[in-house]
């Protein structure tokens, strides 16, 4: 999975049964697109762009998705390593669970996390008693959410990598003397760096569009929790081309990174 | 933000005026200037309504016992649907159908083609998105009006008395963005009372901020009256004299695309008669201004 074969100029041909469905879905996912570029006002770029708040609800954006990713990798992949290599009982329903924020409607997960982590939750309120923390309303809860939405993508995404791994590698390591963790980090980890990094990319990006989650756990506030995705929503409410520049920032610095992102380190998942 | 206030075009235009262009403040001068046009809207459409004849659309099949479909604002739920089985009832075979969601979604949905027959706003500004784009059959008729408590939970624990309490160091508000009517009314009371909070979180509908209260993550929101009413299981509701210095008025209106306008209209009379009155007023509106 992790080999770039190319087949150029091998002269097989398409069968038109396959061709026409994929044409029909690449327009289904193009199309919308083509319609924000055409309500997008133009000549009004400049001073929307410029507007006071957008940048700072994009670097936010941008941080708090970066940092969602990071503790996704954290406590995702060794989740993903635990599913694929060890034999538990009732792993089939710990991979069940790990997915449930996958079909879980966000504004859902929000409330389940505002039940743990708010002031009246038992996480949250033993937090507050025992440190003075809270984390809904604050940036920090921002990154919860992202992460507690976006974790299942990085996950099933290493999953897969690491049951793709030829065992063979890690049983050489294993036989040579190193141990388990050792064989982790130094033969595992390496060969299924492409699927961490397709995976982490996946996860950036449910991060970066993340909206019901946040609003309801992290709530809604210019600098401290006011994402784009609830910017742009905002921003609907009242002024759709407001809403139609916002979703544009977004899309261009989404669809750069990922580009770049995908020739230099991803070789189709 | 350089827009002047006072700039004739865009009051012309109150439909992308406004804060709007900027979603991240929701100071008292975008609060001012929305109030302004909601303001100029209420009075030009209570003149209108003064005229009160619809020449705009000939009679029809006169046809009452078909559907009716009613896109009506989140915070009419309620009520409309008491009023939608009460027009059932009296109109053998007809059926009402509700799209209840918030009203610039909905005005947003009208002027896209959905095929409703009656509009009913939480606000006059979403009302001239539908009326502008020349989608209305008729003037608008204001037939509720909404005002703001103070939602605490229950039992108040933290002792709130009026506006001036919600200043309180440490003391958590959640209020509603400025984008959204109940926001807009918000920043307008906040304002008249001469009281600057700062809140956790600005929520993007009434609901939402309600849900706060009720999961005891802030101490305190401004909401509708109609929503403190219908929690009111968990949540008191505090009234405060600025209140009414904010009100807001429910305009509704026939559509000029409607699929059944004799029945849309029959809608709308229920909605005004005395009994229509009387469900709206049980759920906590109050009835509209004189003329």
């Amino acid at each position: 999975m992790t080999t770039r074969t190319r087949r150029r100029g091998t002269g097989q041909r398409v069968p038109v049964a396959l061709l026409v469905p994929a044409a029909l879905g690449l327009l289904f996912l193009v199309l919308p697109l083509g319609g924000l570029l055409l309500r997008t006002p133009w000549t009004a770029l400049g001073p929307r762009l410029t507007a006071p708040g957008v940048l700072t609800a994009l670097r936010l954006s941008v941080q708090c998705a970066t940092l969602a990713t990071l503790l996704c990798l954290a406590l995702g992949v060794p989740l993903a390593w635990l599913l694929a290599r060890v034999e538990f009982p009732g792993r089939r329903w710990v991979r069940a669970l790990v997915t449930v924020p996958l079909v879980l409607p966000p504004v859902v997960g929000g409330v389940a996390l505002l039940l743990v982590f708010g002031r009246r939750g038992p996480v949250g309120g033993w937090l507050d008693a025992t440190f003075g923390v809270t984390l809904p309303f604050t940036t920090t809860g921002v990154v919860l959410a992202e992460a507690f939405v976006a974790m299942p993508f990085l996950i099933i995404a290493v999953e897969g990598a690491l049951r793709g791994v030829d065992h063979r590698y890690e049983e050489a390591a294993a036989t040579l003397g190193a141990g388990r963790w050792t064989t982790f980090t130094r033969v595992t980890l390496p060969l299924v760096a492409p699927g961490v990094a397709a995976g982490a990319v996946l996860c950036w990006a449910r991060a970066l569009g993340e909206f019901g989650a946040t609003i309801t756990f992290a709530g809604n506030y210019p600098g401290r929790t006011q994402t784009m995705p609830l910017a742009v929503y905002l921003a609907l409410e009242t002024d759709v081309e407001a809403a139609v520049v916002l979703s544009l920032v977004l899309l261009t610095v989404s669809v750069l990174i990922l580009a770049g992102l995908r020739d230099r380190w991803i070789t189709g998942p | 933000m350089t827009h002047p206030a006072t700039d004739p075009h865009r009051a012309a235009h109150p439909v992308a005026t406004g804060p709007t262009t900027d979603p991240h403040r929701g100071g008292g001068a975008g609060g001012r200037r929305v109030r302004t046009v909601v303001g100029l809207l209420t009075a030009v459409s209570l003149v209108l309504a003064g005229c009160g004849v619809d020449s705009t659309r000939p009679a029809d099949d006169g046809d009452l016992t078909g559907p009716v479909t009613v896109f009506a604002a989140a915070s009419l739920t309620e009520p409309f649907t008491t009023l939608g089985r009460r027009y059932e009832a009296e109109h053998p075979g007809s059926t009402v159908t509700f799209n209840f969601a918030g009203s610039s979604a909905l005005a947003t949905q009208i002027t896209q083609g959905a095929p409703a027959d009656v509009f009913a706003s939480a606000a006059p500004r979403n009302m001239a998105t539908v009326t502008d784009a020349g989608h209305a059959a008729g003037t608008p008729t204001v037939f509720a009006r909404n005002q703001l408590v103070i939602a605490v939970p229950q039992g108040n624990p933290q002792r709130l008395a009026g506006l001036a309490d919600l200043t309180r160091p440490g003391l958590k508000v959640a209020l509603c963005a400025a984008q959204v009517p109940c926001g807009a009314a918000a920043t307008t009371a906040l304002d008249r009372a001469g009281v600057r909070v700062t809140p956790v979180t600005l929520e993007q509908d009434v609901k939402g901020t309600l849900a706060k209260v009720k999961l005891g993550e802030v101490d305190a929101a401004l909401v509708y009256r109609t929503d403190a009413r219908s929690a009111d299981r968990e949540i008191d509701g505090i009234e405060f004299p600025e209140s009414a210095q904010a009100v807001n008025d429910y305009p509704i209106v026939v559509l000029a695309d409607a699929p059944h306008p004799t029945a849309a209209r029959a809608f709308v009379e229920l909605v005004h008669s005395a009994a229509g009155r009387t469900v709206l007023t049980d759920a906590g509106f109050q009835p509209p201004a004189g003329p």
